[in-house]
């Protein structure tokens, strides 16, 4: 291992130094400073005579004389079992004052792109108890799925109670226990002690802390540092899942805090910036996290990604949400008119999407009738939705009857099948149950997405006739 | 991806600088675009500048490791694909390696590097059959025999481009290798099944023609509303979630060409994993066998490198092409083209160019025009006639079609297919926007419609547009003084174009009879709105009211079209029930 005492430049996080001998790109560096503090960082450039490095720890307090010694190897992450239950920081080291941890392996943190050909496609329904995600945007194993949402609504909590409540209803039913558990990643960046605290009183409160596997990197801790939580995490979760057969779910929260950081290294760099600043390999770079999610065909476990997003100034056109939305499978759109109005989750149906939903409902996933029901169901919603604002201008009694009922779905659509509270947890057929009762508001003629014998089936006849007598 | 052979390696050079997926070296005598192996794993890259002693690579790898000093080997051979038997019911990557001989090669579900191994298989024997005798004169392109290479495609072996030509002086039918001789010519020269072509030059053909034949896509909206022609160009351009990939997998699946083309260009590995494991299993509509007989895939997930994802819609419409050469009418679609100018941009800025609009390279609009020019219906330089049509996605960041990408893809196309977040929003799909699309085809293919269709295909299809422009004029109304306040033949017609957009455009593409929609059904169920239409005006004209019109018990049952099966039964019946419930009100 050579140290070097060359450093030319420092700027922001970046630092550069001479070298005499060829360093690998990539690769990870020590820097010693004056006062005997070790800083760690990472290879970006690697030229004959220079390498540029980027700092997870800041730049403060280096110096030209500073010693910088290259390892000769990728970030690793080390890697066992013995990490569920235990709280690391952004770095990867634990903060808990818990044991040394002993890895059994150590894996590189930027891990390999998985073979299309050797992925399964994700299509087991994953229940969450929360209609609004089951019912018309459902999750299944495998998928990614983030949160979109703004500062001010509450997001960890709808977080926290999928963590909470994720099953896979059939499992259950069998009692068939396969020996594929249930773990919880949690990869914090950039976010708020007090929200830490939340996250982790809730992960105590329900025991969930011994099957999860905490990161923190919290608002104070280095940005760069950010680049290689979500990194460490995910390596984790690809651990577990595909060597020792967990169903993971990862949490990555904040990734408007990510991609900050990304912005801040491509500044620092000078690089030719893309839209609002951000890199033009942003796209790439948060690809090479989201499609770490997945199912690997012949392995027992699967990685589901939840990465939460806030949008600045609620625009689900800026970079980071729209990269994102291009790259997961859907989006959960929280949405602030609906959090004022005190409905619990928040969570507007209308934008969300869930794109591996169509395969993973049905008959023997769900129920036959749950793809119509969701379908007619955002059609009558949204129908309602635009009827709104007809209504502000023209008044109820100017419409006709059937419009009023339109009207009336799309507020008990909010009032009783959206707001459930952050405890109720509810089966899919519950569920559904719900939508059937609130199709029932509408004539059978217009339930036109809907097959007719699941009509015949389940449509509440009566409870048709009385709305139509009010 | 196709070997380079040895004889034509020259000076090896040295790395400089590793950045990412660009890599610059010293000494290396290689000329621009030729393939080149960087570092002791022998990670396949490209030239892509040469300035006095410094060669640029983009590399088609992970470059992690990888350290100033390595050696880079060159090839002496630009980016080349494998062109033989063995290439439809494939997989392969950007550069195409193929994938399920990666994932033996590796022993490991994630790519490894370094690893390298031919597009089609050169082990595997094929059952070759001459078309040609001892002592016919054959030229270049021609055809000399046939190979079944899967149940719908007879792979045509034709003579490479670039040969003499002559006498055959030996041919016979047997087993063979694609390496093996299966001809010779009295020139001496040799023809194998396999040829290789360099990705980023079009494969030479005799003329390109003005295509008259629609590629029948089994989507009501498109071919009632917007066709494409076979050798068309088209762009769907869409936000996140109106339902792009959605659309272009209908596309690979009911479009009625020849051949299939499709290209993951950085979109989801689950997408990918999607089609591998639907298309074994679905029929295609034309052949009845599956569909992955007819297919070839191409998949670099946005997680690959991004260099490769540069590379793959080459490899992708020059296989197109040389199914095209057999005479064969090929279908592309690449998804999404977006990501292919990301990449560009991406090593652009590593290059540290001057960027053009947004970051994007100054040479995008060149590149975009380049690669949809390949498409066309042509006549090829054997005799034969055969399309490739192009079908591009594009991803516009928030959605908004001012950008770089969408704008100079749309001087190119001729046909728009504008996706719309509204639309999916409300599950209106195909969530394609009936006001902003546009297909310039129309004219030229309507004498195919009146031919193989109906005779008033064109007319009809008019009346629809013109209802559905009236309807988007009268909704403006009805945002202010709401429906009630409309005279009541405007009221009729805004319940006329709602059948329009539900039965008609609407299309369920989960439901197994909806999903292809014939054109003679498209036409049908078009005739059943304008019958209903026409009746409910007579009567309206009679005196009866509107709600008493639209209330009648028939009228919903339009909406069940799509789904039957035996619609024509179907469609008489209600048009019959529906004419005397209303003529029964005067």
């Amino acid at each position: 291992m050579k140290e070097y005492q060359t450093i030319t430049e420092i700027s922001g996080p970046l630092v550069f130094v001479e070298t005499d001998e060829p360093v690998g790109y990539d690769e990870i560096v020590e820097i010693e400073t004056g006062d005997g503090q070790t800083r760690r960082g990472q290879v970006l450039e690697s030229a004959s005579d220079h390498v540029a490095i980027q700092v997870f720890e800041g730049t403060e307090g280096i110096d030209r004389n500073s010693s910088v010694r290259f390892l000769g190897e990728t970030m690793k992450m080390p890697v066992t079992e013995d990490l569920l239950g235990r709280v690391l920081d952004g770095s990867g080291q634990p903060i808990d004052g818990g044991p040394e941890i002993v890895p059994d392996e150590r894996r590189d943190i930027v891990g390999e792109a998985i073979n299309p050909y050797s992925r399964e496609y994700p299509e087991e329904f994953i229940q969450t108890g929360v209609s609004a995600i089951d019912g018309m945007n459902t999750l299944v194993r495998g998928q990614k799925l983030p949160i979109f949402s703004a500062s001010g609504l509450p997001h960890n909590d709808l977080a926290l109670q999928i963590a909470r409540q994720a099953t896979v209803p059939e499992e259950e039913e069998d009692g068939d226990d396969d020996g594929s558990e249930f773990a919880v990643i949690f990869g914090a960046m950039g976010i708020t002690q007090e929200e830490a605290n939340e996250f982790m009183a809730d992960f105590e409160r329900t025991g969930a802390l011994e099957r999860s596997v905490v990161f923190t990197n919290l608002a104070d801790d280095p940005a760069v540092e950010r680049t290689i939580t979500p990194r460490l995490a995910l390596t984790t979760a690809e651990y577990l899942a595909f060597d020792k057969g967990y169903h993971v779910l990862v949490i990555l929260t904040d990734m408007t805090n990510y991609c900050e950081a990304l912005r801040e290294i491509g500044a620092a760099r000078e690089e030719v910036p893309g839209r609002r600043g951000y890199p033009g390999y942003m796209y790439t770079d948060l690809a090479q996290l989201y499609e770490r999610a997945g199912r690997i065909k012949g392995r027992e476990g699967s990685v589901t990604q939840i990465p939460i997003l806030t949008m600045p100034g609620d625009d689900d056109t800026h970079p980071i949400p729209d990269l994102t939305g291009y790259i997961t499978e859907g989006q959960i759109m929280m949405d602030r008119d609906l959090h004022s109005e005190g409905i619990e989750p928040p969570v507007n149906v209308l934008p969300s999407l869930s794109r591996l939903m169509d395969d993973g409902i049905g008959e023997g996933l769900t129920r036959e009738d749950h793809a119509d029901v969701s379908d007619q169901m955002y059609a009558a919603y949204a129908e309602g939705e635009d009827l709104r604002d007809l209504v502000n201008i023209v008044g109820r009694e100017a419409l006709s009857e059937r419009d009023n009922r339109f009207l009336d779905f799309a507020d008990r659509f909010e009032a009783e099948f959206v707001d459930q509270g952050s405890d109720a947890d509810l089966s899919i057929d519950e569920t559904l149950d719900i939508g059937w009762d609130l199709l029932s508001m509408l004539p059978k003629e217009e339930l036109n997405r809907i097959d007719e014998d699941l009509i015949e089936e389940y449509y509440e006849e009566q409870e048709a006739e009385e709305v139509a007598a009010d | 991806m196709s070997q380079a052979t040895e004889s034509d390696v020259r000076e090896d050079g040295v790395i400089e600088s590793v950045s990412g997926p660009v890599v610059t070296a010293t000494d290396l005598d290689a000329r621009m675009n030729d393939v080149v192996y960087v570092g002791h794993e022998g990670l396949m890259g490209e030239v892509i500048e040469i300035e006095g002693n410094i060669t640029t690579i983009q590399v088609y790898e992970e470059t992690s490791d990888v350290s100033p000093g390595e050696p880079v080997e060159g090839t002496g051979a630009p980016l080349s694909v494998d062109l033989g038997p063995g290439m439809l019911d494939a997989i392969y990557d950007g550069v195409q390696r193929p994938l399920d001989v990666l994932e033996e090669k590796m022993g490991s579900p994630y790519l490894d590097r370094g690893v390298d191994a031919p597009g089609i298989d050169l082990e595997k024997t094929w059952e070759f059959e001459p078309e040609v005798d001892e002592g016919d004169v054959v030229e270049t392109g021609d055809i000399v025999g046939t190979v079944p290479e899967t149940p719908s495609i007879d792979h045509k072996v034709m003579v490479p481009p670039g040969s003499e030509g002559g006498e055959v002086v030996s041919i016979e039918s047997g087993e063979f290798t694609v390496e093996e001789t299966v001809v010779e010519l009295d020139s001496g020269e040799e023809i194998q099944m396999r040829q290789e072509w360099p990705v980023r030059q079009q494969r030479p053909a005799e003329e390109k023609q003005t295509p008259t034949t629609p590629l029948i896509s089994g989507q009501r909206i498109l071919d009632g509303l917007f066709p494409i022609a076979k050798g068309g160009t088209a762009a769907i351009p869409g936000p996140f979630g109106s339902g792009k990939t959605v659309t272009q997998h209908q596309l690979a699946k009911y479009a009625d060409a020849d051949i299939v083309v499709y290209v993951g260009c950085g979109e989801r590995g689950n997408e990918m994993t999607e089609v591998i494991e639907d298309f074994p299993e679905l029929e295609d509509p034309t052949t009845g066998n599956t569909l992955m007989d007819r297919t070839c895939l191409i998949a670099n997930t946005s997680n690959m490198p991004v260099a490769a994802r540069e590379s793959c819609v080459y490899t992708g419409i020059t296989i197109a092409e040389y199914f095209r050469d057999m005479g064969y009418d090929v279908a592309l679609m690449a998804d999404s083209t977006s990501r292919w100018a990301e990449a560009m941009r991406e090593i652009s800025s590593r290059l540290e160019e001057m960027p053009g609009e947004e970051g994007y390279p100054a040479y995008l609009a060149a590149r975009l025009s380049e690669f949809y020019e390949r498409a066309g219906y042509f006549q090829n330089v054997n005799g034969t006639e055969g399309s490739v049509s192009v079908i591009g996605a594009v991803s516009p960041p928030g959605g908004d079609f001012s950008e770089p990408v969408t704008q100079n893809t749309l001087r190119i196309v001729k046909t728009f297919w504008a996706l719309d977040a509204d639309l999916a929003e409300r599950r209106h799909f195909p969530a394609i926007n009936w006001n902003e699309s546009y297909s310039l085809y129309r004219d030229q293919l309507d004498p195919w419609f009146v031919e193989n269709v109906e005779d008033d295909w064109p007319e009809q299809r008019q009346w629809a547009i013109d209802v559905l422009d009236e309807e988007a004029e009268l909704q403006e109304i009805v945002q202010l003084v709401g429906k009630d306040a409309l005279p009541e033949d405007q009221q009729l017609t805004l319940e006329v174009a709602r059948y329009l957009r539900e039965a008609w455009l609407q299309q369920n593409g989960f439901h197994p009879v909806d999903t292809y929609c014939p054109p003679e059904k498209t036409y049908l169920l078009l005739g059943a709105i304008r019958a209903y239409n026409d009746a409910a005006f007579e009567a309206l004209d009679a005196g009866v009211p509107v709600e008493e019109i639209t209330d009648i018990d028939a009228a919903p049952r339009i909406n069940r079209i799509g789904v039957q099966e035996d619609y024509d039964e179907f469609v008489d019946e209600l048009v019959d029930d529906i004419e005397s419930e209303l003529q029964e009100m005067y």
